[in-house]
């Protein structure tokens, strides 16, 4: 349960899984995306759904068949189905479908005395056999309920029948008394909220342990369109049905206005409307409706805050981000207090436990929350002199710190984006944090932990070989005794990853972290002397079960033997086919390229998911939730991109490669020249082993995309590299000195747009020209983005070419270091980190793929083609191993 | 027999509300004993039976009356109250296996006859003692919430409705055998046990009579859960509407690994706890050896904290076991039944309870 919804005992069931009322879940499931569809399930239980509500009511639909599919769908998915289900249908042939497909014990939804008592108890006695608990309408053989005496009349006799004569646990019973849209302009219907509400209070009274629920959203139905009026009108509905005894709802949780943040006068409006309190109320309500339309928000900078106590301007400043006053607020509030350290402690800890209750709450989201931090630390800041003067005068004074923790990304990696906003966050909460930057050794995040008596390490990393790298950490610190807990954090890590390989190596709590957002609650509960043990002991009980599933999963997953495997390759009619040959081989360099070409091809998808905001641009501009929160993202890094170019911050720099070149087998060989004699480098690929029904489907290699030597033909293949991430560090610093990580942070995911607008731009400039095998491509960006264009680039380390260690070959192939200023790291990460690189096939049938488990003789096949021992390579490839390596 | 059921079951009543009942031990461990061959196993009815049955234990009702009988009077002479019969799967499904899913219903019949006539053998030795038969419903060899197939996670081999049907007739067979109580055990897919226990209720409807159920999960590893993914209170948010006469747990752990989640059970559930743990967990040779005296120790720990009604043993357990815990019990109090709030409470994998 989360914090909130256990204050308030109100129970959000979950409603965008319902395709009567989510256009957006009805076409998936017509589409027969059902995957799409359970991500749309998950999404509502992140979101905070304590019931998600399954509906399948459509005219189009085997209704039956997709309840069946759809829950049975959830039952394999354990972040999904930990949540009790509401099956939802007016048809008891679905309802019946749902019963028989869940475990736990769900809610029907529902059934009611409209065709009378006898089928009424008929499905109530089936129900109770099922075990399932139900919600019964406010309807009967004389229709729907609208008045509040009509429903409890109804209400009233459904529980006695179903109590009495049939012996149905009244705890079990949950009543929907009917919510009707008001407002509509129709007299009748003026009181229709009341009525609700005043059943809601009367069942509650005289009818023992049942429940009342309802479809929160009818409410507002005629003022379809305007999203904030509506939630308005859904939250001061609410607050009055809860008083009353409403204690479950069918809601969007994320949706709801904060009863107390709606302005007055609206409030008193809708008030007016909910509570029938005056024949104008509906007239009133469409006079201000305009002004609260999403769009029609009037942006004034607003001042009058500033006419507020020190404490109140404080708090205002760190949960708008306003940096502007922080200084002299600070100061003031120093001047009042007794020590500089009871500021930190009072009004900006004050400040910041808002911030971080919004956040929580789902009311701030990360890049609000990151400008707060600015605030905070910019004001910590200006105390620090004063802190430390103390210091000297004082030595035993504490620091009110809730504890240390050590931040490293570990040796062999450079991506630190998402380490640097969970230091952020946990700043934000007082923690300590010691952040040791990128390419961390294991020994220096051990001596640092040891030297600073951290409470905490966490690690990060992004690449595949981190992985590794954070399970060598994790036996290191067993076998030094350490006893701290270990967060694990980054975009290639994750649960099963960690429960299966890093958990196993570190007895004193292994936590796999999903994001910025969850980073608090753990590292608090990690810190509190009560929590801690029945935490860790939880996520320990937690992980032998994913490892459990994980190696139920394993024995299933069988493979073709390599041989199999190749011999389903992708087969191309190579006899048939001219391969377009460069009007020149060799390598083109591109030095200091004109970043500001590039901004138009910028995909900006990404760079919202790094600001865990989710949803595709441009549409997440305008999304209901976070679409304020987007534009407003979206503006700061435009202008951050306004600086960059103007004043010429980054460099960026590209080198691509052409050559002749044929597959051997898996192998591709590249040639010094046309006359294809000598052989300057061999590119090793990997091949899918997936079963394959009836080889309905081949088993890709990179190699397939090239003709084979045996075939005569004169085939290209190409390489490149593009960064754009040169002398980056000096503004990241002075961004940093300045205390200022929401700017450093945003620097860094401008950048890593950068790079990537520009590798798909030279991809564009190599297929028209540089190659020129579609000399014609006319292409807009939004086609670019979507990749509809002829040829591949996948890059090593990505799920077509998963060994990373390829990358040295093209880097000597391009002398990439010395042409761009890009090098790698042991463990083959590019630095600056800002960087792409990859290969180039030309082939209309050329696509993305992903290689997958592979096989043990596949593996030893590579390191033989590679040269390298076999150890060596299942170390690079340990992640897609289908198989325990023997060590 | 010297008793009906009608009266049995009063005394039940009377016994379990004043000490606590000890359930038997294994009898595949015991069966084993005998070292049948397959030859041991059709006996003479099966002797031309197209396919190898060494293994189907429940078809010894049918083959080998005898060897039941006297397993089953060794666990009421080590002091067992209640008698499992022998029909962990004596069902359509379970028995496809052997191609003798014609036989189930007369499986359950037999096995059912039997064990009366054990009990009502023991109870003419000792005059005043009253034995007790449970009906086992195993959990079947498939899952209804569980795909057989990783790449089709929505994929089936089993559906609730087969599992309804099969058991039905199990059921069926079980009374009119002469069971007392139904017992549905070793659960490890709860949504089997819904349907098992959804045609314990139509049978029940269907012959006029109702029966004590017992319901028994099984909690895999120490992850505390079922493999279908529960928790124990989810699980038994899920079955509590059936009004069991016991809720608890058997298999897969021993009395030391299970404690903890009988005792979560037994602070949760209104209704008698029984548990039966496997003697210990199996050694590197699947053997199990935990002695009487250390599970009887254990489990008499058990029983001095109030945690159970009725005991027993599961998989590598003797009447020795059944004797030492019988031993360890006597004399303790049962676990007095705690007052629950009535809440409303249902489950995904988790619980969920919201008060009125």
């Amino acid at each position: 349960m989360t914090e909130k919804a256990a204050s308030s005992m109100f129970v959000n069931i979950g409603e965008r899984t319902n395709v009567t009322g989510s256009a957006k879940f009805k076409n998936l499931i017509l589409n027969n995306d059902f995957e799409a569809a359970l991500d749309v399930a998950r999404q509502q239980v992140e979101n905070g759904a304590q019931i998600i509500d399954i509906n399948m009511d459509e005219a189009m639909l085997d209704s039956e068949a997709a309840m069946t599919r759809f829950l049975n769908l959830v039952a394999s998915e354990p972040d999904i189905s930990r949540v009790p289900i509401m099956i939802d249908s007016s048809k008891w042939s679905v309802i019946e479908a749902g019963l028989k497909c869940v475990q736990g014990k769900p809610i029907v939804n529902s059934i009611s005395l409209k065709e009378g008592k006898g089928p009424f108890l008929e499905q109530a006695k089936k129900l109770k056999r099922y075990g399932a608990a139900v919600v019964v309408m406010a309807f009967d053989e004389g229709g729907q309920a609208e008045t509040a005496d009509r429903k409890v009349e109804i209400c009233t006799r459904s529980y006695k029948v179903l109590t009495e004569e049939i012996g149905f646990p009244p705890e079990d019973i949950i009543f929907d008394p009917n919510v009707f849209a008001v407002a509509t302009g129709i007299e009748e219907h003026n009181s229709y909220a009341l009525e609700f509400i005043e059943a809601t209070r009367r069942i509650k009274e005289t009818l023992p342990y049942c429940h009342i629920s309802g479809g929160v959203s009818n409410i507002s139905f005629s003022f379809r369109g305007n999203e904030l009026l509506r939630e308005a009108m859904h939250s001061v509905f609410l607050y009055h049905a809860i008083k009353a005894g409403m204690d479950m709802g069918i809601v969007n949780a994320g949706q709801l206005a904060v009863y107390a943040d709606i302005p007055d006068d609206l409030r008193e409006r809708v008030e007016d409307v909910m509570l029938n309190r005056r024949e104008d109320a509906t007239d009133r309500l469409l006079e201000v409706a305009d002004q609260y339309r999403g769009d029609g928000k009037k942006r004034v900078v607003d001042l009058s805050w500033r006419e507020k106590s020190i404490n109140e301007r404080l708090t205002h400043a760190l949960v708008n981000g306003i940096a502007d006053f922080i200084d002299e607020d600070t100061e003031a509030a120093r001047v009042n207090a007794d020590r500089p350290l009871s500021v930190i402690e009072g009004p900006l800890m004050d400040g910041m436990n808002v911030v971080g209750d919004l956040f929580g709450e789902g009311k701030m989201f990360l890049p609000q929350v990151v400008k707060s931090a600015r605030v905070m630390k910019k004001a910590v800041a200006h105390l620090i002199p004063f802190i430390e003067k103390e210091k000297a005068e004082n030595p035993d004074a504490d620091s009110g710190s809730k504890g240390k923790i050590v931040l490293a990304t570990v040796k062999g990696d450079v991506h630190d984006i998402g380490k640097n906003i969970v230091g952020v966050v946990l700043q934000c909460n007082n923690f300590d944090i010691v952040d040791l930057g990128v390419m961390v050794p294991c020994e220096k995040i051990l001596e640092t932990a040891k030297n600073e008596n951290a409470d905490i390490i966490g690690l990060s990393g992004l690449i595949t070989p981190s992985l590794e790298e954070m399970v060598y950490v994790a036996s290191e610190m067993k076998r030094q005794d350490y006893n701290v807990p270990l967060l694990i954090g980054g975009a290639t890590t994750s649960k099963v990853h960690t429960a299966v390989k890093i958990a196993p190596q570190y007895d004193n709590g292994v936590i796999y972290v999903t994001d910025a957002s969850r980073a608090v609650g753990v590292a608090s509960k990690l810190l509190s002397k009560t929590k801690r043990a029945p935490f860790v002991a939880g996520v320990h009980k937690d992980y032998a079960a994913v490892r459990e599933a994980h190696e139920r999963g394993q024995k299933d997953k069988k493979r073709f033997p390599l041989a199999s495997a190749r011999a389903n390759l992708f087969k191309i009619d190579w006899t048939s086919y001219e391969p377009p040959i460069p009007s020149e081989y060799g390598i083109t360099v591109f030095e200091e390229y004109d970043l500001a070409e590039l901004t138009s091809r910028i995909d900006w998808t990404p760079f919202f998911t790094t600001w865990e905001l989710k949803g595709k641009y441009p549409g997440i501009l305008s999304d209901r939730v976070v679409g304020e929160t987007a534009k407003s993202l979206h503006n700061d890094a435009l202008a951050m991109l306004q600086r960059v170019i103007g004043e010429q911050w980054l460099k960026a720099n590209a080198v691509v490669g052409l050559w002749p070149a044929n597959s051997v087998g898996d192998d591709i060989e590249l040639y010094e020249d046309a006359k294809r004699k000598n052989v300057i480098s061999t590119l090793h690929t990997l091949r899918q082993q997936m079963t394959r029904k009836d080889n309905s489907r081949a088993n890709f290699a990179l190699a397939d995309f090239l003709a084979p030597k045996t075939s005569g033909l004169q085939d290209t293949i190409g390489a490149f590299v593009v960064t754009t991430g040169l002398c980056i560090e000096e503004h990241v610093k002075a961004f940093e000195d300045d205390h200022d990580d929401y700017s450093s942070i945003m620097l860094k995911a401008v950048a890593d747009r950068l790079a990537e607008a520009f590798a798909e731009r030279l991809h564009e400039r190599t297929r028209k020209d540089i190659w020129g095998y579609v000399p014609n491509e006319d292409l807009d960006n939004e086609a670019l983005v979507s990749e509809s264009y002829q040829g591949i680039r996948p890059a090593p380390g990505y799920p077509a070419c998963p060994d990373h260690t390829e990358k040295g070959l093209i880097w000597d192939l391009l002398k990439a270091e010395q042409n761009t200023g890009v090098s790698l790291t042991e463990s083959f990460a590019m630095w600056p980190a800002s960087s792409v690189s990859g290969l180039y096939f030309s082939h209309p049938e050329s696509r993305y793929f992903g290689v997958g488990k592979i096989e043990k003789d596949q593996v030893q096949d590579y390191a033989q083609r590679k040269g390298m021992d076999l150890k060596t390579v299942e170390r690079w490839l340990a992640p897609n191993l289908n198989y325990t390596p023997a060590h | 027999m010297t008793t009906d059921r009608k009266t049995r079951l009063e005394q039940l009543s009377d016994a379990i509300s004043a000490r606590i009942l000890v359930l038997d031990g294994a009898m595949g461990t015991m069966v084993q004993s005998y070292k049948l061959d397959e030859a041991g196993y059709r006996g003479e009815r099966f002797k031309d039976w197209g396919r190898d049955i060494k293994g189907n234990n429940d078809i010894l009702c049918l083959s080998q009356p005898d060897i039941l009988l006297e397993i089953h009077k060794a666990y009421l002479a080590a002091g067992a109250d209640i008698l499992e019969t022998n029909t962990f799967s004596s069902t359509t499904i379970a028995q496809a296996d052997y191609g003798m899913e014609a036989l189930a219903k007369e499986m359950n019949i037999e096995s059912a006859r039997i064990a009366r006539q054990a009990s009502a053998e023991a109870e003419a030795e000792t005059p005043g003692r009253t034995c007790f038969v449970a009906g086992a419903l195993g959990p079947t060899n498939r899952t209804a919430s569980i795909s057989p197939d990783v790449n089709d996670p929505g994929k089936r081999n089993t559906s609730f409705d087969e599992l309804r049907v099969s058991y039905h007739e199990a059921i069926e067979g079980l009374i009119e055998g002469g069971v007392d109580l139904i017992l549905v055990e070793t659960i490890f897919d709860t949504l089997n046990a819904k349907a098992a226990l959804f045609a314990v209720e139509d049978v029940f409807e269907q012959v006029g009579e109702r029966l004590p159920i017992m319901i028994s999960g099984t909690i895999t590893d120490q992850s505390g859960r079922t493999l279908s993914g529960q928790t124990a209170e989810a699980f038994w948010n899920s079955v509590r509407h059936v009004d069991p006469f016991t809720v608890g747990l058997n298999c897969a752990l021993g009395a030391e690994q299970l404690r903890p989640y009988v005792a979560e059970l037994a602070r949760l559930s209104d209704t008698n706890l029984c548990a039966y743990p496997n003697a210990g967990l199996p050694n590197e040779f699947g053997e199990y050896d935990q002695t009487p005296e250390e599970m009887g120790e254990l489990i008499g720990e058990w029983a001095k904290d109030g945690l159970v009604n009725v005991v027993g043993g599961c998989c590598g357990t003797t009447p020795d076991h059944i004797h030492a815990i019988a031993e360890a019990i006597a004399n303790k109090a049962p676990r007095p039944i705690p007052e629950v709030e009535r809440k409303l409470r249902l489950s995904g994998l988790e619980p969920f309870a919201l008060a009125s």
